[in-house]
């Protein structure tokens, strides 16, 4: 294809002189030249600390490595070991919840507060500033309140329930593996919930005012005009915030690392915490490898489905 | 028209988006209020059940922040945030215009597939390859310096970098550069002088969100620096602060929000940047 772009670019300087021509194409071919040169630094960067700790990666999953130690090849061994596991398809499950849960509350609630941030006209960038915040603030700091909003003896959300007479006694909201699993899903909640909500307004903004009048002069009530225009309009960016959002809830660390470090009884563990656990904490970085690359399968689905709508975006331009 | 209805009318908006946006933004702010509160209260009243949990009844104390100062390595903390997030930022900024910018303007024989290979490294997450980078890390004898966080840091904020300002680039016309090169400019100084100072919102906002990144950043610097002097802001504060069952609440408040200070006041400022380039990657 770019062969064919890059020939047909000479191919209409030809047309406007030979000279013209041969000085035009020498920029061309140094072109090549300064494009490899610009990129060069990056491309090494990401080959050596990307592309080959992903190889690395996946030897150290297929061998018996340990801290300090290269390993034998042992082929498909750790996976086996992992999915006859009890904690590993603890984990699995937990993830699956966990991403599941978080995904839908964080599309619900951030369609409703992007629905909210587009109508509103005084105060616009006060309140965009005040909800965008969670997403700002370092992450491992920010759950630190959360845990303290939710320490057993001196929790302030169960101060407040207790005030309002809606409980009687202190909720263990870490302690009991359910609630600990609705604290780190709150807690994801709260700090993504601003990127779904800023990128879906932004999709809403785009939106021509025009189709919004159309429908209403063809008798489109507002549930009409959200379910006819706004929703198909913005099936594109928030498949795209969907997407992106599947990848980075389902390897989260910071949260479960510092809530609850995966438990109560690995109840909250992730990939990325679990695989923690066994690669640095026990060692056996083989192990620990083969859980992360459990992540591997849903980034290339991700990649995959994003690519494909970023080539038809692209066509129907 | 009525007064009556007039008021309604008015009084509309207040009921329909004002009110429902209100639980929203209480849920966004209330942690962040909470963190600042705990941070000037005194330990009496913190570990008192009875007190109410959301003013501060007994007289404000920098008690916290002195115990901060003074018995923790914390502004050592700071600066090796601020060093290791400068450095990543420059290198990141840096790689990230350079790549940029042949993919954004030059056509050249695997220009594609780098573009698909950066954009695959933007979604790849920092927890896929901590382990196996761990042992990068070591055989580059990086292990327990701030080096490896130099060095690590810009593996996920180059893809970064170079995804925001090859969109940025192809939104300047292409003809005020054709012009400095029929002058006579080579690449490198059209790039330099003609495009770059057209690009500066781009540019600033690559950096606020490298700076950011790089600032919050958690698990890399958790696993590759061990030495409590080396620790950087984010895990200097979650891993000192706890010793065995002893909670230092007041500390752990204190030093999340200075350790979350300088991207709140980044924020505050360039409120807009941080809106464009955070909807950069989905919207076009």
């Amino acid at each position: 294809m770019q062969l064919k772009t890059l020939n047909g670019d000479v191919a209409k300087i030809a047309a406007r002189g030979e000279g013209h021509a041969r000085a035009l194409s020498d920029v061309l071919v140094r072109d090549t030249s300064v494009a490899y040169a610009f990129i060069a630094p990056a491309f090494f960067l990401l080959l050596f600390l990307v592309a080959y700790p992903f190889v690395l990666s996946v030897w150290f999953s297929l061998s018996d490595a340990r801290i300090g130690e290269t390993g034998d090849f042992v082929g498909l061994d750790n996976f086996r070991r992992l999915l006859t596991s009890a904690i590993f398809l603890q984990t699995l499950q937990n993830s699956i919840v966990f991403t599941a849960v978080a995904l839908g509350a964080k599309t619900v609630f951030g369609m409703t507060l992007a629905l909210l941030l587009f109508r509103i006209g005084r105060f616009k960038r006060l309140i965009r500033g005040a909800v965008l915040l969670p997403f700002i603030v370092p992450t491992a700091l920010s759950t630190l309140v959360w845990w303290w909003m939710f320490e057993p003896l001196y929790s302030v959300v169960n101060w407040t329930l207790k005030s309002l007479h809606l409980v009687n006694r202190d909720i263990p909201w870490l302690p009991d593996p359910y609630l600990a699993m609705f604290t780190v899903i709150l807690v994801n909640t709260w700090r993504g919930l601003p990127f779904f909500a800023i990128t879906l307004l932004a999709g809403l903004v785009a939106i021509p005012k025009e189709l919004y009048e159309a429908a209403e002069s063809d008798g489109a009530g507002p549930i009409g005009r959200f379910c006819h225009v706004t929703v198909p309009l913005l099936k594109p960016v928030l498949a795209v915030v969907i997407l992106f959002s599947t990848i980075f809830t389902l390897a989260d660390f910071n949260i479960v690392y510092v809530l609850t470090k995966g438990g109560p009884m690995n109840m909250t563990h992730l990939f990325a915490t679990y695989s923690f656990v066994l690669g640095l904490q026990g060692g056996q970085i083989g192990q620990g490898a083969a859980v992360s690359l459990f992540l591997f399968p849903i980034l290339l689905l991700v990649v995959f489905v994003q690519l494909r709508m970023v080539r038809r975006a692209t066509t129907y331009e | 028209m009525s007064n009556v209805s007039r008021l309604a009318r008015r009084s509309r908006p207040l009921f329909t988006l004002y009110l429902p946006v209100m639980p929203f933004v209480l849920f966004a702010l209330f942690p962040l209020y909470f963190m600042l509160v705990t941070s000037f209260k005194k330990n009496a009243e913190l570990y008192d059940v009875n007190a109410v949990p959301f003013l501060i009844g007994r007289g404000v104390t920098f008690g916290h922040y002195e115990l901060l100062s003074k018995d923790t390595l914390f502004w050592s903390w700071f600066v090796n945030s601020l060093m290791v997030s400068l450095a990543a930022t420059v290198i990141s900024v840096v790689l990230g215009v350079l790549a940029a910018y042949p993919l954004a303007r030059l056509k050249f024989p695997g220009g594609d597939s780098f573009g698909v290979a950066i954009f695959i490294t933007y979604l790849v997450p920092p927890t896929l390859l901590f382990l196996p980078l761990s042992t990068v890390v070591a055989r580059l004898g990086l292990s327990d310096s701030l080096w490896a966080l130099v060095v690590t840091y810009p593996t996920f904020l180059v893809p970064f970098c170079t995804w925001l300002l090859m969109g940025y680039f192809r939104t300047v016309p292409k003809e005020i550069e054709e012009c400095a090169m029929l002058d006579g400019c080579n690449r490198l100084q059209t790039m330099l002088r003609i495009l770059l100072p057209v690009a500066v919102p781009g540019v600033i906002c690559a950096a606020l969100f490298a700076f950011t990144l790089s600032w919050n950043e958690f698990l890399y610097a958790l696993v590759f620096v061990s030495p409590a002097e080396l620790k950087t802001m984010t895990v200097g504060v979650f891993s000192e602060l706890i010793r065995g069952d002893i909670y230092y609440w007041g500390g752990l408040m204190a030093g999340a929000c200075i350790g979350s200070l300088p991207i709140v006041i980044a924020y505050v400022f360039f409120l807009d940047y941080y809106v464009s380039g955070l909807t950069a990657g989905a919207v076009k």
